[in-house]
C-alpha cells in the first residue's frame, strides 16, 4: 500500500512537473494508438458491417475466424508484422521496422478484429430489425451497409473505444516492432515496461496511473460527444 | 506549463519526432540501456555529428541478430565469442573493443549458501548448488548469460540439472531478471552497471565480486554493407569511431551513479 502512495505521489510530480520527455511519451502513445484506430476503422466497420448483411457459403467461418482473431496474442502479431517489415523480410525496403509507423501498423492488425467481430455483432441485431423495411425501399445489403452503420454510430462509439482500449493498453506488439527508442517509439506502455525492468516500480506505476487517466479522458470526451449528438436529434 | 502550451506540443510531436533525419539504429544490451549509460553518452555525440543515436536494447543474442537481418547499423554488446562469429560470418566488422565492468554475484543478505568472503567465484557457484539455493538465471541467450553459462561450466556444475527446482530460468532482461530475484531471495549473475541503477533490491546485495573472470568486455561492431547495402555504414562507423576515440572514452568514464564509475573505457588496450 506503501508502493501505491509513492506512485500517486509520483504521478502528481509527473503531471506537475509537465516533463517534456513524459509529454512527448504520451503524446506518441495518443497518436499511435488513434491512428490505428482510424485505420482499424476503415477496414473493420464495413467489414463487420458486410458481414451482418451478406449471405454467403462459409460466412460463420468467417465469423467465428473474425471472433477468434480477437483473442490475438499481441506477442505474435508483433512478431509477424516484425518478419515482415524485417530488411530481411519482404517488405524491408521500406525501413519501416523500429518506426511509429510500425507500432501503428501492429495495432491495426490486433484491431481491426475486435471492431469488426463487435460491429458485426451489433449491427446484425439492427439488421434483422430493419431488413423488411430496408427491402421495401429496394435496398440490398450492399446499399444497406452504410444505412446500417448511420444508424448503428452510437452503439459502434462503443465498439470503437473497445479498440481503442485495446490498442493504447497493448505493450508485446509495439515493444517488438518500435524497439522502444528513446524520444522516437517509446511510449507510455514500453516506458512501463523499461521503468519495471529499471526496479522503479513507483515510476512504473505512475506512469500506469497517467496512462489511465487518458484512456478515461478519451472515453468521457466519446461519451460527452455522444450525448451531445443525442440531445441534438431529439430536439 | 499552461493548458494551451500543453495541447500545442501534443500536437506538435509528430514533427520533431521526425525531425532528426541523421541517424543510425544501435542495437545493443539492456545493460548499457538500463544503467543510464547511453542518456549520458549519446547526446554528446548528436551535438558534435548531428546524427541521432536510435537505441534499440535487447539481450547480446538478439542484438546479434537484428544486426545479422539488417535492422541495425551497429551494435554494442558483451558477448566475446558471439561477437567474433557475427564478424566471421561476414555480418560486419572489425570488432573494436570499447569498455568493461564486471559482473557480480548477488543475492539475499542471509546468503543461505555462505558465499560471501569467498573470492572464487566458481567455489561460490559450485557451494550455491550444492545448497539447492534459488538462483535466477537470465536464460535469454545474453551477454550476460553467456557469462553465467561459462562460469558454470568452469565451476563443473552443470546447472541445469536444478532445472525446476533451485534454477531458475526467467528468459527476461537484466532488471526483470533482478525483480525474480529479490521477490525470491535467489542468488543471480548480474552486471555492475544495472545493479547500481537498480532500485528495487530489497534483501539483495553484493556477495562475490572482484575475481578476474568476472571481466564483462564490450565490444562495438558496424554491420556490413556487403550483407545489407541500405545500413549507414559511413555515420555507423563515424560513431563506434567517436566511441573509441577521445571524446566517447572520457564520456564513458565520467558516468558515474553515487560517485561509482560504471563502465571503464578500454579501447586503447588491445583485446
Amino acid at each position: 500500500m506503501q508502493d501505491l502512495g509513492s506512485a500517486m505521489t509520483a504521478a502528481v510530480a509527473l503531471v506537475r512537473a509537465g516533463d517534456p520527455a513524459v509529454l512527448r511519451i504520451l503524446a506518441l502513445s495518443l497518436q499511435v494508438s488513434l491512428a490505428a484506430l482510424g485505420i482499424a476503422a476503415l477496414v473493420g466497420l464495413p467489414l463487420g458491417a458486410l458481414l451482418a448483411v451478406a449471405r454467403f457459403p462459409g460466412r460463420r467461418l468467417v465469423v467465428v475466424a473474425l471472433n477468434a482473431l480477437m483473442g490475438l496474442p499481441p506477442v505474435v502479431a508483433g512478431l509477424l508484422i516484425y518478419l515482415l517489415l524485417s530488411r530481411s523480410g519482404p517488405l524491408g525496403r521500406y525501413g519501416l521496422l523500429f518506426t511509429p509507423q510500425a507500432m501503428v501498423i501492429a495495432q491495426a492488425v490486433l484491431i481491426t478484429p475486435i471492431l469488426a467481430a463487435l460491429t458485426r455483432q451489433v449491427l446484425e441485431a439492427m439488421w434483422e430489425e430493419y431488413a423488411e423495411q430496408l427491402r421495401s425501399f429496394g435496398a440490398g445489403p450492399w446499399r444497406a451497409v452504410p444505412t446500417l452503420l448511420w444508424d448503428g454510430r452510437f452503439a459502434l462509439l462503443t465498439v470503437l473505444l473497445a479498440g481503442f482500449g485495446r490498442a493504447a493498453a497493448e505493450v508485446g506488439a509495439v515493444i517488438v516492432v518500435g524497439g522502444n527508442i528513446e524520444g522516437f517509439t517509446r511510449t507510455m506502455t514500453t516506458a512501463i515496461a523499461l521503468e519495471t525492468s529499471k526496479g522503479d516500480l513507483p515510476l512504473a506505476l505512475a506512469l500506469g496511473l497517467l496512462l489511465m487517466l487518458i484512456v478515461l479522458g478519451v472515453n468521457a470526451l466519446a461519451q460527452g460527444l455522444r450525448d451531445a449528438a443525442l440531445r441534438r436529434a431529439s430536439a | 506549463m499552461t493548458r494551451r502550451s500543453l495541447l500545442l506540443s501534443l500536437l506538435a510531436m509528430p514533427a520533431t519526432a521526425q525531425a532528426q533525419d541523421r541517424f543510425i539504429t544501435l542495437a545493443s544490451t539492456t545493460s548499457t540501456e538500463q544503467s543510464g549509460l547511453f542518456g549520458h553518452i549519446l547526446p554528446a555525440f548528436t551535438r558534435e555529428t548531428g546524427i541521432a543515436v536510435r537505441v534499440v536494447a535487447l539481450g547480446t543474442g538478439q542484438a546479434l541478430d537484428v544486426g545479422r537481418r539488417g535492422d541495425a547499423d551497429a551494435l554494442l554488446v558483451h558477448d566475446r565469442a558471439a561477437e567474433d562469429r557475427f564478424v566471421a560470418e561476414g555480418f560486419g566488422g572489425p570488432r573494436r573493443q570499447v569498455m568493461y565492468n564486471d559482473f557480480i554475484l548477488v543475492g539475499p543478505a542471509a546468503d543461505p549458501a555462505r558465499i560471501g568472503e569467498l573470492g572464487d567465484v566458481a567455489e561460490a557457484l559450485r557451494r550455491i548448488a550444492a545448497a539447492g539455493a534459488p538462483f535466477v538465471s537470465r536464460g535469454d541467450r545474453s551477454g550476460t548469460h553467456a557469462a553465467e553459462l561459462r562460469l558454470w561450466r568452469l565451476a563443473g556444475v552443470d546447472p541445469l540439472a536444478g532445472r525446476g527446482g533451485w534454477y531458475r530460468e526467467v528468459g527476461q532482461g537484466m532488471g526483470p531478471a533482478l525483480n525474480a530475484a529479490a521477490a525470491q531471495d535467489a542468488y543471480l549473475l548480474a552486471d555492475r552497471g544495472t545493479w547500481l541503477a537498480f532500485r528495487n533490491r530489497q534483501s539483495l546485495t553484493i556477495l562475490a565480486a572482484g575475481d578476474a573472470r568476472l571481466l564483462n568486455q564490450y565490444g562495438a561492431i558496424a554491420v556490413s554493407p556487403q550483407r545489407h547495402p541500405h545500413v549507414k555504414a559511413a555515420e555507423a562507423q563515424r560513431f563506434i569511431d567517436w566511441l573509441c576515440g577521445p571524446a566517447g572514452q572520457a564520456a564513458i568514464t565520467g558516468y558515474r551513479i553515487n560517485d561509482e564509475q560504471l563502465f571503464f573505457a578500454n579501447a586503447a588496450t588491445r583485446g
